[in-house]
């Protein structure tokens, strides 16, 4: 699972915020542009880039886009 | 694992009502524009349907199985059975589908009741309905599926109102041996009953002084307990999880593969969550008709209405196969296979 690779994923699902201003260390859900839409774009993505679920729990626990990261990674196996 | 074939049931009508009143996702001004702009695009819902206060589901189904009953020029005498299959019923009791059975003049040897499914209710509904009618020769069948949720929605719900949508459907099937077999796999899940519910109401939570009170729950869901909760997140993972499977199981049961089929027509949940689950079945985007954008998600009655919207010509010009795969509230979920001959599809029906 390339990390780079994920953050680009993850960028992408912000039309509306500028790309460097989401790193490993963003609390996405802090963003201004963040929705309860975006849940179900991340789940999405990651069902479709990874085939692993994400859950609204595993989403509220996780804070950082690094914490996003590592919850798909220990999944993935 | 719950497969199974029923036999001797040929599909002889379609018809959808829905009500003309619209609103449009464009003008929902309990979201700023750039979340308008954002549901628009992830659910695919642009407009939706809203009874007014003196319609109800069984109004919508009356409607279109009236018509659809005139246009097959049939013998009210010969129908035996009807079901209604219904979230949101006229009433706790008696049960909807005998209040219709009278309005609709049938017969009183006519057997009528309700099943309560929402997502999941016309694949439930063909197989309950062709099970019994399978057993009655020269008998037909009307099978009345639909709901008018927006009487239980708050318009402050960002989570519920600008999906949900209005309509009722009939369909006509009558008792032919030699029609080809319809096959089911149907499922269930109760761990989930509360993913999307209306809490009070019935015998667990009756209805109370503090039913009706408008809390918000969270920013931009204001409701009260007499209302629909929707578990967004949860309903969506279950949907990525559960339906391909589903369907896969019953192709493997079967023998055949999706390029068996003409159509795959979805319960319209919303745009990703569909998508995603035609992905995941490497099925064609020609395959796959949608009805969301115009009218949303009309819980029970989305399977046929998008039939009827989208494939109105062909079902009544050329034979057409068919998969169909509802999944929802409940949770409750399960996929048909059926095979149509030309048949009488009214286009979609406004009051």
């Amino acid at each position: 699972m390339e990390k780079d690779i994920f953050l680009q994923q993850i960028r992408d699902q912000f039309e509306e915020t500028d790309s460097a201003l989401i790193t490993f260390d963003t609390f996405f859900k802090q963003l201004e542009e963040w929705s309860s839409m975006h849940a179900l774009l991340l789940i999405a993505l990651i069902d479709a880039e990874y085939n692993v679920p994400v859950t609204g729990e595993d989403l509220q626990k996780c804070l950082t886009v690094e914490d996003l990261y590592n919850t798909v990674k220990s999944r993935v196996g | 694992m719950a497969f199974f074939c029923v036999n001797k049931i040929h599909f002889a009508g379609l018809a959808a009502c829905v009500p003309a009143n619209t609103f449009s996702n464009h003008q929902y001004n309990w979201l700023t524009e750039r979340e308008r702009s954002l549901l628009i695009k992830t659910t695919g819902i642009e407009y939706r349907r809203v009874v007014s206060d003196n319609c109800c589901a069984s109004d919508l189904c009356y409607t279109a199985a009236e018509k659809l009953m005139a246009a097959l020029n049939w013998q009210k005498s010969d129908i035996g059975l009807l079901i209604f299959v219904s979230q949101t019923p006229d009433y706790i009791t008696p049960c909807t589908a005998v209040i219709l059975q009278e309005r609709l003049g049938l017969p009183s040897t006519c057997l009528a009741f309700d099943i309560n499914l929402g997502c999941s209710a016309y694949v439930y509904g063909l197989s309950v309905a062709g099970s019994l009618l399978a057993n009655m020769p020269g008998k037909k069948g009307l099978l009345l599926v639909g709901d008018a949720l927006s009487k239980f929605i708050s318009e402050k719900d960002k989570s519920v109102a600008p999906l949900f949508s209005d309509a009722g459907t009939a369909t006509a099937l009558d008792y032919n041996p030699l029609a080809q077999p319809m096959y089911f796999n149907l499922q269930s899940d109760g761990k989930g009953y509360n993913a999307i519910m209306i809490q009070d109401g019935g015998s667990r939570h009756p209805l109370n002084v503090h039913s009706l009170e408008e809390t918000e729950r969270e920013k931009g869901i204001v409701r009260s307990n007499a209302q629909m909760q929707l578990n967004g997140t949860e309903v969506f993972n279950f949907g990525l999880r559960e339906v391909a499977p589903n369907i896969e199981t019953l192709l493997q049961n079967m023998g055949k593969t999706t390029a068996s089929f003409d159509y795959v027509v979805f319960h319209q949940a919303n745009l990703l969550m569909n998508e995603r689950i035609r992905n995941k079945l490497q099925l064609e985007r020609e395959k796959v008709p949608y009805s969301l954008k115009n009218y949303g998600n009309t819980s029970s009655a989305t399977i046929p209405l998008t039939m009827v919207a989208e494939l109105g010509a062909e079902l009544q010009n050329r034979p057409l196969s068919l998969l169909l795969s509802g999944f929802g509230v409940g949770l409750s979920w399960g996929s048909a296979a059926i095979c149509t001959e030309p048949l009488v599809c009214l286009p979609v029906i406004e009051i």
